[in-house]
């Protein structure tokens, strides 16, 4: 987590000049081995704290034998689907992070901030308030919808020359800010739409159960394994449009399928827990820190640490007031600090 | 910008006359939606009698609708909306880009969570949340400056240090909702969203107050700011203090934008597309902050026209009008920008 790290990633991403990893592969291959020791540890944290917090011993055990005891309710019916949901929306979150960054060579991008979750919420609200749309099943389709087109006005944007990183992180905030005008209109019209989204406008793993999650996992499984088919072809990109060309990288194919991904991981987890802002800011930075700016590094190692930090953020939104704090608020008051940090090290905001 | 800038310079006095024309032809603009905003509405007066009206001479029933009822609500539209596209001319010009209006960097979101402090954690009225919307602006200003200092404020730090912290804002904002007594959250809710309704005179002259002090202070600073925006070297070139005259301008600047949020909570996009249509119109070079102030007031006051009338009975607060607005006006203007 050396935060001189992440600012020779951040300007590596805008000046292109790539740093030497710090680990050599087998010890890459360790730190994935510790990653997800991280990401277990943090994952029994989550199922043992809350506001009835159960012994460690007693979650393990509670684990391997589901009796009728009321800490095996608690945790198998409450705290194991949130802390799975935690985990799965984390793992898109930071993988699409990562994704954006390559894709638009920003080291400010994130689904979150540049409105493509608002894009996949709006959509979902509209689904709920015009055609009453109850069922996730159905409106995870429309939340795909709204994250395909704000991708897609995004990466219009962002595509023709000379997209710095604030034209880009201005035009995302500009998008999500209507599109979070649009969703005001659709809660302000009709108050059964507003009790729906609720929960909704500032992403939340309460709501969220087992069925939540068996109905977005496969979306977000697919999503992470086409990212993880993408990571050679973004290497070559990430070395600029003609080197990238001449090393055999399919530019217009790379980008559609980068976004296609993207799309399928921001707008699953939102439709799963709502917008989220800044997970898939920060893990990328660090990742790269870790392992230097290999993409089939970089990713599983987002797809680990991601999911560890949106659950710590979850659990500290849990201890540390009285009342809940849903995650949402947690990660964007952890978030924005890191995102400030970067854009005062970051190269291109000095123009 | 480069292309109005020459065409600017070499006729100056075309580019001048164009302007006061342009203001000219906005203020005709809003007498004429103003007399029809007046005049309709559940007790109809005709747009003969809602002037004889205003000049005295009105009936009982007339004196009621259009003095008592709708001038207050017309007349605040016009006053926030000013203030608004002044506050997004002087920002835009700081950041020497078009999105750099204070909605979407944030400092209506201070504002926001100033006012919501009061409202939820005080429960104060009317005057003591307008304090405390202005505060909550200023403090934002001050933050985002202090932090995307580093040897003098570059306009692209600025702007993405302000999002960073209207992240932060807007999650404190969202908290403060949540936990709050439900017969506040109410009052706070539509507040939140930007809404004309329930206002009248006694919102009114505070407003006004406010203005009358900011104008000069705003026209004062917009010789320097047009020099800004030329580059610092140049502007520093030409014996402005930048550093200081990029502080006094972020603090009207965000003054305005702060009263008018604290009379009728954040309403977005007014600050970021008035400056731009109204520049569109004068073709002139610099800030334009007087030709953005008609625009501004003119915006409200359709916008509150249309978002009273569109919902049938139910009366829309008049930011989800300019939410409407400013988002296929935004989506055009990135378009145009690719």
């Amino acid at each position: 987590m050396s935060t001189g790290g992440s600012t020779r990633a951040a300007s590596r991403t805008t000046s292109g000049q790539a740093p030497a990893p710090r680990l050599a592969a087998p010890s890459r291959a360790a730190g994935l081995v510790v990653a997800l020791v991280v990401l277990v540890a943090i994952a029994l944290l989550s199922i043992a704290v809350g506001a009835r917090s159960i012994p460690l011993g007693t979650v393990v055990d509670a684990l391997f034998h589901r009796d009728g005891s009321d800490s095996s309710y608690v945790v198998w019916s409450i705290r194991v689907p949130r802390t799975l949901i935690g985990i799965a929306v984390g793992a898109s979150l930071g993988v699409a992070g990562a994704l954006m960054q390559a894709l638009t060579r920003n080291p400010l991008a994130d689904p979150g901030l540049l409105g493509i979750n608002a894009g996949a919420a709006t959509a979902a609200a509209l689904s709920v308030g015009v055609l009453g749309v109850t069922d996730l099943r159905v409106f995870v389709w429309f939340a795909f919808l709204g994250a395909a087109i704000a991708g897609f006005v995004l990466y219009v944007i962002a595509g023709r020359g000379g997209s710095s990183p604030v034209r880009l992180a201005l035009a995302g905030t500009a998008v999500s800010a209507a599109l979070t005008g649009l969703t005001q209109v659709m809660t302000l019209l009709d108050t059964q739409t507003l009790d729906q989204m609720r929960f909704w406008t500032v992403g939340s793993l309460e709501r969220a159960d087992g069925g939540t999650l068996v109905r977005v996992l496969p979306f977000l499984v697919a999503g992470v394994v086409l990212a993880l088919f993408l990571a050679r072809p973004l290497n070559a990109l990430a070395l600029g449009d003609e080197a990238g060309k001449s090393l055999g990288a399919h530019l217009g194919r790379t980008r559609g399928l980068t976004l296609l991904a993207v799309t399928l991981l921001a707008g699953a987890a939102t439709a799963a827990v709502g917008p989220l802002v800044f997970v898939g800011l920060a893990v990328p930075h660090m990742v790269r820190a870790i392992t230097g700016p290999d993409q089939r590094w970089v990713l599983p190692y987002c797809a680990l640490l991601a999911p560890a930090l949106l659950l710590l953020a979850d659990v500290l939104g849990r201890v540390i007031a009285r009342e809940e704090i849903d995650v949402g608020v947690v990660t964007a008051l952890l978030g924005a600090p890191l995102f400030i940090a970067l854009v005062r090290r970051t190269k291109a905001a000095r123009s | 910008m480069t292309r109005t800038l020459t065409k600017t310079r070499a006729a100056p006095r075309t580019a001048a006359r164009r302007s006061v024309l342009v203001c000219v032809g906005l203020a005709v603009a809003i007498l004429g939606f103003g007399v029809l905003a007046l005049g309709t509405g559940s007790i109809s007066v005709a747009p003969l009698d809602v002037v004889r009206t205003l000049l005295g001479n009105g009936s009982r029933i007339t004196n009621f609708a259009v003095l008592d009822l709708r001038l207050p609500r017309v007349l605040i539209a016009l006053a926030v909306g000013a203030a608004l596209g002044m506050s997004g001319a002087v920002f835009q010009s700081l950041s020497r880009n078009p999105l750099g209006s204070p909605d979407i960097i944030g400092f209506n979101y201070g504002a926001t969570t100033g006012g919501l402090l009061i409202i939820l954690l005080f429960g104060g009225g009317t005057l003591a949340v307008s304090g405390g919307a202005l505060a909550g602006g200023l403090v934002t200003a001050i933050a985002v400056y202090l932090l995307a200092w580093q040897r003098g404020v570059r306009g692209s730090r600025l702007v993405l240090v302000g999002i960073g912290i209207s992240a932060i804002l807007q999650a404190i904002n969202f908290y403060l909702i949540v936990n709050a007594q439900i017969a506040d959250v109410a009052r706070a809710t539509v507040w939140l969203t930007g809404s004309l309704n329930n206002l009248g005179w006694s919102q009114f002259w505070p407003l006004v107050i406010a203005l009358v002090v900011l104008i000069p202070l705003l026209l004062a600073g917009a010789s320097r700011l047009d020099m800004l925006e030329m580059g610092d070297d140049a502007a520093a070139a030409l014996g402005v203090r930048v550093e200081r005259s990029r502080v006094y301008l972020l603090i009207v600047g965000t003054a305005a934008c702060a009263i008018a949020t604290a009379a009728a909570g954040p309403i977005a996009f007014v600050s970021l597309t008035a400056p731009q249509l109204a520049k569109r119109l004068t073709r002139a070079a610099g800030a334009g902050i007087l030709p953005a102030a008609w625009m501004g007031a003119l915006l409200v006051l359709v916008a509150d026209f249309a978002a009273q009338r569109v919902a049938g009975a139910s009366t829309l607060p008049v930011g989800v009008a300019t939410a409407a607005l400013g988002g296929a006006y935004l989506g055009w203007l990135l378009w145009r920008r690719r």
